[in-house]
């Protein structure tokens, strides 16, 4: 079951959300329906589902619905017609008190401007979900301490907001947001407001708090390239619709209409795009028992200058070079061993292109893409990285050196 | 122009005060003997502490909360008052201003709150608001004297009509003015109303509200000598006495105390509105 699923939602401002939301299904544009009825279409039949654990991103343009989405969850909002199931339970159906212990306990939010109260420090900040949960004053001070040293922050915890950077300031938001021990972060443009710079740096580390703490995450964004970073899935919102929803790489490499295509271009695809996106399968293979007149016949045939060697079980084992096993073969070697190549350059499927690129640069040996069981799960080459580059993909390409 | 017979507001204003006093007198009453024992006690605590003590206490305050050359004006004024002999007619005054201002903070604040939270609310009470501040003080000096009788009590009743205004409006106005972000915090979270209120709302609008608490005690003060024509003592009756007889100087003597007290107060409430450090 999945932790999050959101069915048909659609959120209309204004006064008369019915005969807006009949203009709706009956096909009118949101302008229509805006000059029409004078209520704005804020979200239009929207259905997704999030796993638990899952990163979840929402991103578009201004005004494209993302909030308005992002608030239903929590009741922020109130949905004109849909559901959204949380664990099994309606929340858009559920009683006051009963919405109120849902965010309590349940899930927190992160705002974009931090939304710290000037008037509590560091510490009382972050406390202040545990006090509306009626927490002891010493359990929830220790709380906040344990939620602080998670954002490294412990040593600010007597201070007040005004004297924190904004980096440091929403630390202390997610501090607070985590606080609670919620299963579901809501986090609307969380890094918004801060320098790029901080802002890359904050985005590793929810990367990292969230490798340890595997929350269930909705993260809104109007930048590509965080959303790239951050999302296992990704839903691109236009007008109040997803106008396309699916993995980085399959918004990178086939986005579904030109709205997508134009962000794609925009973003920089070296960050983006990791190894296995681009890597291409190996034509052959060769294993360590085969001589080096077997190999230079593969070799031969194919027209390459070098083969992968991996074992049985596709466990990788080095590259061999045509010049090393003709030199072997003229000295009647029976084994290739002698002349593998076991220091080659390998990198792990999720390598950032911009990092295989580093690495191109210094070798005129394919690049082995190995996992974490050492198996060779592809190879890159310059055509196929730089293909990549291009917004192309390629399954198959020229082997060549 | 006499298309219509004339419209008897006065007549009606009338029966209706008649009425009021004849149904509620015995509830006025008992609200008068309330209202004046608190003022005459507090009245009394203030004139007991001996001045020298009560200059160090003000001072004390002064330099506490504002800085040192606010305590060196408190010393040099107060003395001045005590040294003309009008400290027991300032501790009069002082007694009552406090006890209308008191009154205003305990009314005014939650109707302010009321406001800010109720739209319907917010248009009943802002009209009455301008009425009450736009109706010429001397006109409800009559009705409080007809419920109230003479004296201090009609006089903090005048006084709480006339500076009870900008406390309900700055409250609300507070309230109001609390960022949008702040308040969907305290709801995603899941505060109550008192939480939201208490923990969120009331701190970030104290610095409005103290401001609407200090034009409250400015207001109170600029009615002392309004209140001394209903037989209210203290600083305001002096300046009474002394235009009665012409006493320019007398009258001046007790103008400056009013001052003093004024500026006073005036600058401590300010310096609680600012974030204490
Ligand atoms: N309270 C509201 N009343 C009326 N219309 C609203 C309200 N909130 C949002 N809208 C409208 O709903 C649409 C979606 O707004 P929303 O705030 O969800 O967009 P967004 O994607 O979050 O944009 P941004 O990136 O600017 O935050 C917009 O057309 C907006 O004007
Ligand atoms: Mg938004």
């Amino acid at each position: 079951m999945p932790k999050i699923q959101v069915n048909n939602l659609s959120k209309i401002y204004g006064s008369s959300p019915e005969k807006a939301i009949e203009m709706m299904e009956n096909g009118y544009s949101n302008d229509a329906i805006r000059k029409q009825t004078k209520n704005v279409v804020g979200i239009k039949n929207v259905s997704f589902s999030i796993e638990e654990g899952e990163n979840f991103v929402i991103m578009g343009l201004s005004g494209s619905g993302k909030s308005t989405l992002l608030r239903c969850m929590n009741g922020l909002n109130k949905p004109t017609k849909g559901t959204i199931i949380i664990d099994g339970q309606d929340i858009s159906s559920v009683s006051k008190q009963e919405l109120r212990e849902i965010r309590r306990t349940k899930m927190s939010m992160v705002f974009q401007r931090f939304a710290l109260l000037p008037h509590r420090n560091v510490r009382d900040n972050v406390a202040y979900g545990l006090e509306v949960q009626g927490m002891t004053w010493e359990l929830r001070k220790e709380k906040a301490m344990q939620s602080l040293e998670l954002v490294g922050l412990e040593a600010w915890s007597e201070y007040y907001p005004e004297n924190l950077s904004g980096g440091m300031q929403q630390r202390v938001g997610i501090a607070r947001a985590l606080a609670t021990d919620p299963d579901i972060l809501l986090m609307d443009e969380p890094f918004s407001a801060l320098d790029p710079l901080i802002r890359q740096e904050m985005q590793d580390e929810l990367i990292e708090l969230q490798k340890k703490l595997r929350k269930t995450i909705l993260f809104i964004t109007h930048d590509l390239d965080e959303a790239l970073k951050i999302g296992d899935r990704i839903a691109i919102m236009k007008d109040g619709e997803i106008s396309q929803m699916g993995s980085p790489e399959d918004i990178l490499m086939s986005p579904a209409t030109d709205y997508v295509a134009r962000f794609v271009e925009s973003v920089d695809r070296s960050k983006a795009l990791t190894a296995s996106s681009v890597m291409i399968k190996p034509r052959s293979v060769i294993y360590p028992k085969d001589g080096p007149m077997v190999a230079l016949r593969i070799m031969e045939r194919y027209g390459m200058s070098g083969l992968f060697v991996t074992d049985r079980d596709g466990a990788y084992i080095g590259y061999i070079l045509a010049e090393d096993a003709s030199k072997m073969a003229k000295q009647g070697e029976r084994l290739l061993d002698p002349g593998i190549r076991k220091e080659a350059p390998v990198v792990a499927p999720d390598t950032p292109l911009a990092e295989i690129l580093e690495v191109m640069a210094y070798t005129r040996i394919p690049i082995a893409v190995v996992d974490e069981q050492q198996k060779l799960k592809g190879v890159l080459v310059r055509g196929s990285v730089i293909a990549g580059l291009a917004g192309e993909r390629r399954e198959h390409d020229g082997f060549t050196a | 122009m006499d298309l219509l017979p004339r419209i008897p507001i006065n007549r009606w204003t009338d029966i209706g005060i008649e009425y009021l006093q004849i149904k509620w007198g015995g509830g006025f009453d008992s609200l008068s003997e309330f209202l004046k024992g608190f003022i005459i006690s507090l009245q009394d605590l203030l004139i007991f502490i001996p001045p020298a003590l009560m200059i160090l206490i003000l001072a004390l305050l002064a330099w506490r909360f504002i800085n040192k050359k606010a305590a060196l004006f408190g010393i040099i004024g107060l003395y001045l008052i005590y040294n003309v002999g009008l400290w027991g007619a300032t501790m009069q005054t002082l007694a009552m201003v406090i006890s209308s201002v008191v009154l205003c903070i305990i009314l005014g604040i939650p109707l302010g709150i009321l406001a800010a939270k109720s739209d319907t609310a917010h248009q009943i009470i802002t009209p009455i608001l301008d009425f009450m501040q736009t109706l010429p003080a001397f006109v409800y000096l009559l009705p409080a004297v007809t419920f109230f009788g003479l004296g201090v009590v009609p006089a903090a009743i005048a006084t709480l009509i006339f500076a009870m205004p900008p406390v309900i409006r700055l409250t609300d106005l507070g309230i109001k003015q609390v960022p949008e972000e702040l308040v969907e915090l305290g709801h995603s979270f899941g505060s109550t109303f008192h939480q939201m209120l208490f923990k969120i709302e009331l701190p970030l609008a104290r610095p409005t509200i103290m401001a609407g608490i200090n034009q409250c005690i400015m207001l109170s003060l600029s009615m002392v000598v309004i209140s001394a024509m209903i037989g209210a003592k203290g600083l305001g009756g002096e300046v009474w006495r002394a235009i009665q007889r012409m006493e320019i100087g007398n009258g001046f003597e007790a103008g400056l105390a009013i001052v003093v007290i004024a500026i006073l107060l005036d600058r401590i409430t300010q310096s609680f509105g600012k974030n204490e450090d």
